[in-house]
């Protein structure tokens, strides 16, 4: 075997160990790190702040992570969130698509509208979601109408077709029948 | 011709007379305005009403007075119709629970002038009286719970000392109700329940399928599914003074998904009458039994006293959201006609020996399916309140002609959260333009002339005694036609959209203005207005997708505008 053969196997079998490293996944948080995903600290605006430390400890994973997205995209139609604001299009909510944020765009505004609610319609989820399902779901929302990575974005709705898949955000125009 | 005479005002609302038969909603008696000096009509007057949101209401006119009922968070305003410039008399902007904007598609609050009162609702669950003169508050009583999705979202019907409201809230899943109220005080006088057992609903012996099962309202679902039924009276209430009778349509059951709700789902999305003072049911037609599509029966109805098939009859005529106009002789409750007014495949067709409508089986709706091009969709296919010339014979219909594709998933029901299990995409019917002016023939049950718009109509048609029919479009353009034939006299484009119906009355000088107020508050129908994304072909109930070539408008909220001839 030549070297360079040698040095093509190796490259090989290392790309092969490398991709045999999936993607981690908790599928249930330990109760005391679940306690301090709760603590985010909050503007006194009730806008923006800062997530709690255990957060980037964590390695952030409620936006990168495909079984995470997966879960918020599951929430958020088992807790009635297309009931107000569709598939992130907007109806007697606002969109999620459209990159308005009434309260503030980044993750901790978002935990916190869904844990403790928005004045003009937005209920508080506090008692009906766990702190882990309300981060699922702030991490699925803000890849709505964004870049998600691609490879942990879902790629396909068993839903009724309204937008193309999430792996393809941000959506397209539909095109005029 | 004797009694249209007596008529003073261009514009009357239910009165101690009832909703009298020659004084429509929707017909003015004034003949100043005709088809041949209609082209020189002019705007005379504009007041912005100072609301961005959806104005669904027309202006109400009681003697030298303008009352304006703003989108919510509500204000009323007391305009002065004397003087140049209209203004403002006095203002009231009643305390708002700022939840209630989550739940405010489509609300069409308007106030009632009776009695040197002024009697209105409020999105968030009050019924409030005030001081005609003055705007003082006479008072002020939260009879809807917000909490359970309850909201208030028609005027309320002021008869002999009553104050008669329902509730809307179908999408939240919240149990349907009728109430009345005492116009002295507010207090409650009786309320009845679109769904659940027989004493809830109000039915007794002097209901008229007497000996029927008993508590069709608990049997007629899946265990205790009617509880979050839906069934809401969100549309307008009439009444008859002389049998003494209330009239009034229930909304669509809840959940969407119409596997979670099994049987005919009493007494939702049907007509009721009852009796005023205590409210016991005298019939119920059922519309759309076992509501596959989320139409419900709240459109506003009519009561004429006309000629039907050679002898004279008390009707109601009921232009239902599933595309069929319903005539009913209103004391007995027997239905006379239904013809579809537009193409409609959701159904085919009246089975005279149930009295209703017969299924289309390739529409059926499964949970976990989902069924396409469904004629007519949610919310239906009529968009406003039907105006009747009587001077014409017919019926002028504001119609939706989209179709819709329904996709039923399983849902839970959270109190405070929609409860619909349904999502749709909506595209306009086949070959057709999405929006229509349907002129209906009342006695020949045919349409007579349609004029086609192309974004579907959201607001009311006003006819009146000249010959004419003014109504508004979504895209701000309020038009005038030529009663008889459809042809297009006169326009005027608004700065906003018009989904609110025109009015038409005698002003101090003796002169017939027309008023219409414009402002669509950004998307026609979602209360999210201005914030909706069309790229997502759900959004808005599925509209986005069908009136996606709807023109942004400019950022102009509320505005009121008055014509008249120079």
């Amino acid at each position: 075997m030549t070297a360079k053969a040698r040095a093509a196997t190796l490259i090989l079998l290392a790309l092969t160990l490398a991709a045999c490293k999936r993607e981690e996944r908790a599928t249930r948080l330990d109760p005391p790190v679940a306690e301090a995903l709760d603590k985010v600290a909050v503007l006194p605006v009730g806008i923006g702040g800062r997530p709690p430390e255990v957060y980037p400890a964590l390695g952030s994973p409620y936006r990168s992570n495909a079984y995470q997205l997966s879960q918020g995209k599951r929430l958020y139609e088992w807790f009635n969130c297309r009931g107000c604001h569709a598939d992130g299009g907007g109806n007697t909510g606002p969109a999620l698509l459209d990159g308005w944020w009434r309260y503030g765009p980044d993750a901790v505004s978002i935990f916190v509208s869904i844990r403790d609610g928005r004045p003009n319609g937005m209920p508080a989820f506090r008692d009906r979601l766990t702190t882990e399902q309300i981060w699922q779901l702030t991490g699925y929302i803000q890849s709505m109408g964004a870049t998600a990575i691609s490879v942990a974005a879902p790629s396909r709705s068993d839903r009724m077709q309204s937008r193309p898949a999430e792996n393809r955000a941000p959506a397209t125009f539909p095109a005029p029948r | 011709m004797a009694c249209l005479a007596l008529a003073p005002a261009g514009v009357v609302w239910a009165s101690d007379g009832g909703t009298a038969p020659e004084a429509q909603p929707g017909f003015s008696t004034l003949d100043q305005l005709t088809p041949a000096n209609v082209g020189g009509l002019q705007p005379v007057a504009s007041l912005p009403t100072g609301s961005r949101g959806a104005h669904g209401a027309a202006p109400v006119i009681a003697g030298d007075t303008a009352f304006i009922l703003t989108p919510f968070p509500h204000e009323l305003l007391a305009l002065d119709l004397r003087a140049p410039g209209l203004p403002v008399k006095w203002r009231y902007r009643p305390a708002a629970d700022s939840m209630a904007a989550g739940q405010g598609g489509g609300g069409r609050n308007a106030p009632v002038a009776e009695g040197g009162r002024v009697f209105f609702t409020t999105l968030d669950g009050h019924a409030i009286a005030l001081d005609a003169a003055t705007g003082v508050v006479l008072w002020d009583m939260r009879v809807a719970d917000l909490a359970q999705g309850e909201t208030l979202r028609a005027p309320p019907l002021v008869a002999r000392g009553t104050v008669l409201l329902g509730n809307g809230g179908d999408d939240f899943g919240a149990r349907g109700w009728i109430a009345a109220l005492s116009a002295e005080t507010g207090a409650l006088l009786w309320k009845r329940y679109s769904t659940g057992p027989d004493e809830a609903v109000g039915i007794g012996p002097g209901f008229a399928s007497a000996g029927q099962e008993a508590n069709l309202g608990v049997t007629t679902w899946s265990p205790s599914a009617w509880q979050h039924g839906g069934g809401g009276v969100s549309g307008p209430i009439l009444w008859d003074a002389a049998a003494g009778l209330v009239f009034h349509g229930t909304g669509y059951p809840a959940p969407w998904n119409p596997d979670q709700r099994r049987g005919d789902n009493r007494w939702t999305s049907g007509l009721f009458a009852r009796a005023l003072e205590d409210g016991a049911a005298r019939w119920f037609l059922p519309v759309s039994p076992h509501d596959l599509y989320a139409l419900g029966s709240t459109t506003p109805n009519l009561l004429l006293d006309r000629e039907w098939q050679g002898r004279q009859r008390p009707l109601l005529v009921h232009p239902d959201a599933n595309g069929h106009v319903y005539v009913l002789d209103r004391l007995s409750g027997a239905l006379l006609s239904a013809e579809a007014f537009l193409p409609v495949n959701a159904t085919e067709g009246l089975d005279p020996a149930q009295g209703v409508l017969r299924r289309n089986p390739a529409k059926q709706v499964r949970s976990g399916g989902t069924t396409t091009g469904i004629c007519p969709a949610h919310p239906g296919a009529v968009g406003g309140a039907a105006a009747y010339s009587p001077r014409t014979g017919l019926l002028y219909i504001p119609a939706r002609r989209l179709c819709m594709d329904l996709e039923a998933r399983d849902t839970t029901f959270i109190p405070g959260t929609p409860f619909t299990g349904a999502n749709l995409r909506q595209m306009p019917a086949p070959g057709l333009y999405p929006g229509a002016l349907v002129a209906w023939d009342l006695g020949a049950a045919r349409v007579a002339w349609t004029k086609d718009e192309a974004l579907p109509l959201e607001g009311g048609a006003l006819a009146t005694a000249g010959g004419l029919v003014f109504y508004g479009t979504a895209e701000g353009v309020l038009k005038a036609l030529d009663a008889n034939t459809g042809a297009e006299l006169w326009r005027f484009q608004a700065a906003s959209g018009i989904i609110a119906p025109p009015v038409s009355y005698q002003g101090p000088d003796g002169r017939q203005f027309v008023a219409v107020l414009a402002g669509t508050g950004g998307f026609p129908g979602a209360a999210a207005g201005r914030e909706i994304d069309i790229r997502d072909a759900t959004a808005a109930e599925g509209r986005a997708l069908a009136m996606r070539r709807l023109p942004q408008p400019p950022e102009a909220g509320g505005m009121l505008y008055v014509f008249a001839l120079p």
